[in-house]
């Protein structure tokens, strides 16, 4: 692995190891792509296409992601091609899918490539029906609105909920809960063309399927798609203040692995928890009790609490029984 | 991957022990006998608890199977769902976690390959359904007008091409503990009769005829068994030159075949229409111990229906030229990634395969040369993408058929990970051909850039639909006059099926050649010719073919996914006379979809997906000029 493989980048010379993607070798030089469905700790699946690049030689454009290098290639990453691919790409998203969410590179990007997804009409009302399309068949488009994932949230359980209106299928979340880290393969991609999805067997709820709530989904999510009950409950609620909250690096206490936890913590409360991606002990991935498990610290109970904050997370425990 | 400890397989082993807190979920996601038996045909019965079975002693101290076992029978998941669809008519919660515990493979993945599938049902529906074809063809020759005289019935469900787009209208009556029925030129009554249980109808070897083979069979070299040769009878395939190609190609050696097939200049059949020669000379070069040979018959571009042709009229060819492929490349196993709307190509396969066998024709010590090679046949689940042959490789290997990036490329990397050769029915058909004559004088068939024979797929409006085969060279004129003309006044030709593209009269003279079409800007695809007359709704048509694109897109990458969606609304809004602003925005915004998936997709599906259209709007096809 120590080859060092020779490149341009937009004109510029480029060294990188043999094995280097082309995305690892722009950010060498900081020159940064656009990336939704890549994530370090993950096999890239290279299904967004929003990190497309130009290669000469090539027909098509390139996934930078997953494409490695190759000795003499010629990227280009700013030509009219590559931006409006990318554009598209990201109109295509965010006119089928609530990205309300998503992180601020990626708004900078969609500003930057100067995204309008109302050029496809406004968007038609939610559908009930995504988890029971039959591949192959679909009904006539609506003649004044654009077709999106908009669909009811899955709020089955305590502990974290699916908003799959927020999905923008990264694949992401399969891949954690399989064979990039959790090995459960409690979800999967389901259905096919705009209806697939992400599903338990038969649309079962997470209860009785084989999830272990780990909430490693929850971590790689990057549209907030699946996010901790409490975290939906105070947005509902209207008291998520990211802006108030502290994050404190600290070691799980549950048993001897050593998984470090990030607590975010509103108003002396911990309303989530995740793992930094590059801790060599965890990548990113935790367990139930590392996840979830954090209630001891914290003394909650309809009779305690008294700032907002704690009315809505002791509902939350409140309900289905205890937390 | 530690499959032993997914959930439901744990609760499920539990609430066998502990029958009363059995849930009432779990309990309806058990499997009935008649679906553990339909699984356990196709997969033999359980060995152990682990797998499914009954309990015994042993089961208590030792754990079979595993992640290694597991992940060598994922291959039989869709084989397996498809026994359950056959025998029961749909996919049970109950079916499917049987299926699940017996390959190891997760329920959920196994629902997600289920759901892939148009032709495999996750929720319970009548146990006869007819798929009645709305595709292009058809529906200008009679399509429509069935649907509406079956009216709304839930056995009744429109289809995507179902590849006999020369007998309109088709249609497919797929049926649970009963055979298929494919029909064609079939009327109302023909389709309630066979939903109500008729058997299955006898055909005789002469209704796998071609038009052309009536008057010209002298000249036939790709055509000249079909409905003329018994395809059932090893005798008569013998007797009509069959298996000397393979008697020849053993003497010659795997070296040998390869440079012939080289010098023949063959370029594949399928659509894209890369050098065979190279592809046979990368896997044999490989050196890798396990190699594949496929036999891409999954046959879904609409308006394509020759590789029918060939398999349900010359099934030995298309065995005899597997085994002359596999042999060269150095493969001991072959596939046939069969469509499965196809049941009577598949029987008349399947059955030159078993005669092939017998007769030592496959297997072991082919001919007596001491080489082994055999043929399974894989069958679809009614998943246009599964032709692409990434994604045929995941379809075979049980998971989602979702095309894989390039590279590697299938020769590198294919089946199984292993170095594999993919090639169309009718390009492999050329082989026995090449091995008899040589390489070089194949080369002197048709022009320098495209040799040999090529089959053309003549459906729409033309008096005389069927495959024609001719010597390329020939151009879209000389075609449409085969085929005894356009029925009327001739406003356009689909040219190469739903992923080509449309031309106008003016291009009647081009030569359907691999060169003259690119200096064109168009592609042969997979050999279609599809007229229509001024009469036809051409908005209708363009509709219909966004719609086809939109329910096969596999919806792995985002500019397919949901540009197809983007596009199909966009042409209803511009046909329909409301457009989003003006018409010229909305053409101009359609261009913009198309260049994105073109441009970012993953594979030709995506790439493809708005040829049409673009060439319509060109044309002027979809209401007055751009
Ligand atoms: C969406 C899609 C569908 C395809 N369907 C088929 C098919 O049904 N049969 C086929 O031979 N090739 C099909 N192809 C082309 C195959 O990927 C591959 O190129 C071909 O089988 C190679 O064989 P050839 O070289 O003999 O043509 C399809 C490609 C795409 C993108
Ligand atoms: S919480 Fe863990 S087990 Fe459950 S779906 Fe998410 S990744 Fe899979
Ligand atoms: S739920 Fe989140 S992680 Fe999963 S596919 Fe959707 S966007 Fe990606
Ligand atoms: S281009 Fe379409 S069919 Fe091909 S991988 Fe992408 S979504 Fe799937
Ligand atoms: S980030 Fe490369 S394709 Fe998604
Ligand atoms: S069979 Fe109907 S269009 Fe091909």
């Amino acid at each position: 692995m120590t080859a060092s493989i020779e490149i341009t980048i937009d004109g510029r010379s480029v060294g990188v190891a043999a094995g280097t993607t082309i995305l690892g070798a722009c950010r060498s030089i900081g020159a940064d792509q656009p990336t939704l469905c890549y994530l370090e700790n993950l096999t890239p699946v290279n299904t967004c296409r929003v990190c497309v690049v130009e290669v000469a030689g090539s027909r098509a454009l390139v996934p930078a992601c997953s494409r490695r290098v190759e000795q003499g290639m010629e990227v280009r990453t700013d030509t009219e091609r590559v931006r409006h691919s990318r554009k598209m790409v990201y109109e295509f998203l965010a006119s089928s899918v609530d990205l309300s969410l998503v992180d601020d590179a990626t708004r900078d990007w969609m500003t930057r490539y100067g995204v309008d997804p109302d050029r496809f009409g406004p968007p038609a009302p939610p559908a009930g029906d995504r988890d029971r399309r039959n591949a192959g068949h679909h009904a006539d488009p609506a003649l004044d609105a654009a077709e999106t994932v908009a669909q009811p949230v899955k709020v089955h359980d305590e502990l974290y909920v699916r908003d799959y209106g927020k999905c923008i299928l990264c694949y992401k979340c399969v891949e954690a809960c399989g064979p990039d880290a959790q090995n459960t393969f409690a979800i999967a991609v389901a259905g096919r063309g705009f209806d697939a999805r992400i599903s338990t067997e038969f649309d079962v709820d997470l209860t009785q399927s084989a999830c272990v709530y780990c909430g490693n989904c929850i971590g790689v999510c990057p549209t907030g798609a699946l996010m901790f009950r409490s975290e939906f409950e105070l947005r509902k609620a209207g008291v998520w203040d990211e802006s108030a909250q502290t994050v404190t690096r600290t070691v799980c206490s549950y048993c001897g692995v050593g998984c470090n936890l990030e607590l975010h913590v509103q108003d002396n409360r911990i309303v989530k928890v995740t793992s930094p991606l590059d801790h060599e002990v965890t990548s990113g991935h935790l367990c139930i009790k590392g996840r979830f498990g954090y209630d001891y610290v914290q003394e909650l109970g309809d009779d305690l609490a008294t700032t907002p904050i704690d009315v809505v997370l002791a509902s939350v425990r409140g309900r289905d029984g205890a937390a | 991957m530690h499959l032993r400890s997914s959930g439901v397989r744990r609760r499920l082993a539990e609430d066998r022990e502990r029958e009363d807190t059995i849930d009432l979920h779990l309990m309806s996601a058990s499997a009935t006998a008649a679906e553990r038996a339909a699984v356990d045909a196709m997969l033999g019965r359980p060995e152990s608890v682990w797998e499914g079975g009954a309990r015994s002693a042993v089961d208590g101290h030792v754990a079979f199977g595993g992640y290694h076992a597991a992940a060598r029978r994922r291959h039989l998941l869709l084989p397996a769902l498809q026994a359950l669809q056959g025998e029961i008519g749909w996919i049970s919660p109950g079916g499917l976690t049987y299926v699940s515990e017996r390959l190891g493979v997760p329920p959920a993945e196994a629902y997600g390959v289920a759901s892939f599938y148009a032709l495999l049902a996750t929720e319970e529906r009548p146990r006869r359904v007819a798929h009645v074809c709305e595709d292009v063809s058809c529906r200008i020759r009679g399509g429509d007008a069935l649907l509406a005289a079956l009216g709304h019935r839930a056995d009744v469900v429109p289809s995507p091409c179902l590849g006999q787009c020369d007998r309109s209208p088709a249609v497919l009556v797929q049926r649970a503990g009963e055979d298929d029925v494919s029909l064609w030129g079939a009327t109302p009554e023909d389709v309630t009769r066979y939903l109500a249980g008729a058997p299955r109808p006898h055909r005789d070897a002469g209704e796998f005829g071609v038009p052309q083979t009536v008057d010209r069979r002298s000249e036939l070299r790709l055509l000249h068994r079909v409905g003329a040769v018994d395809p059932w009878s090893l005798e008569d395939y013998r007797a009509s030159g069959g298996y000397e190609a393979l008697a020849r190609s053993l003497e010659m050696g795997a070296a040998a075949v390869i440079e012939e097939v080289k010098r023949s200049g063959i370029r594949g059949r399928g659509g894209a229409a890369f050098p065979m020669g190279a592809k046979w000379e990368a896997v044999a070069m490989s050196g890798a111990e396990v190699r594949y040979l496929i036999c891409n018959a999954d046959e879904a571009e609409p308006g394509t229906f020759k590789d029918r042709g060939l398999m349900e009229g010359d099934p030995f060819a298309v065995v005899e030229s597997m085994t002359i492929a596999g042999i060269a490349v150095g493969a001991t196993r072959g596939y046939l990634y069969l469509r499965g709307e196809y049941p009577i190509a598949n029987r008349h396969v399947a059955a030159a395969i078993v005669a092939a066998r017998r007769a030592g024709l496959l297997g072991d010590d082919i001919a007596g040369s001491g080489v082994a090679f055999d043929v399974e046949i894989r069958i679809g689940g009614g998943a246009y993408i599964c032709g692409e042959e990434t994604a045929l490789f995941n379809s075979i290997e049980g998971f989602r058929g979702e095309p894989r990036q390039k590279p590697p490329y299938p020769t590198e990397a294919g089946l199984f990970g292993a170095p594999t050769v993919v090639n169309n029915v009718e390009t492999l058909l050329n082989v026995p051909m090449i091995v008899l004559e040589g390489g070089d004088a194949y080369a002197r068939i048709g022009t320098p850039q495209s040799t040999g024979p090529k089959l053309f797929c003549l459906s729409g409006a033309v008096a005389v639909p069927g495959v024609y085969e001719v010597e390329f060279g020939a151009t879209v004129g000389d075609l449409i006059e085969m085929a005894g003309g356009v029925t009327g006044p001739l406003r356009a030709v689909l040219l190469g099926g739903a992923s080509g593209a449309f031309i106008g009269p003016d291009l009647l003279d081009l030569p359907l050649t691999f060169e003259d079409t690119r200096a064109a800007g168009l592609s042969l695809g997979s050999g279609v010719v599809m007229p229509f007359t001024t009469e036809a709704d051409m908005a209708d048509v363009v509709r219909r073919i966004a719609a086809f694109f939109r329910d096969e897109s596999c919806g792995q990458c985002v500019p397919c996914r949901v540009g197809t969606v983007r596009q199909e609304e966009t042409l209803h809004r511009i046909t329909i006379g409301s457009p989003n602003g003006s018409r010229r925005r909305d053409v101009a915004l359609l261009a913009e979809i198309d260049a994105a998936m073109k441009d970012a997709s993953i594979c030709a599906l995506g790439h493809t997906a708005g040829t049409a259209v673009q060439s319509a709007i060109a044309l002027g096809l979809i209401g007055g000029a751009p």
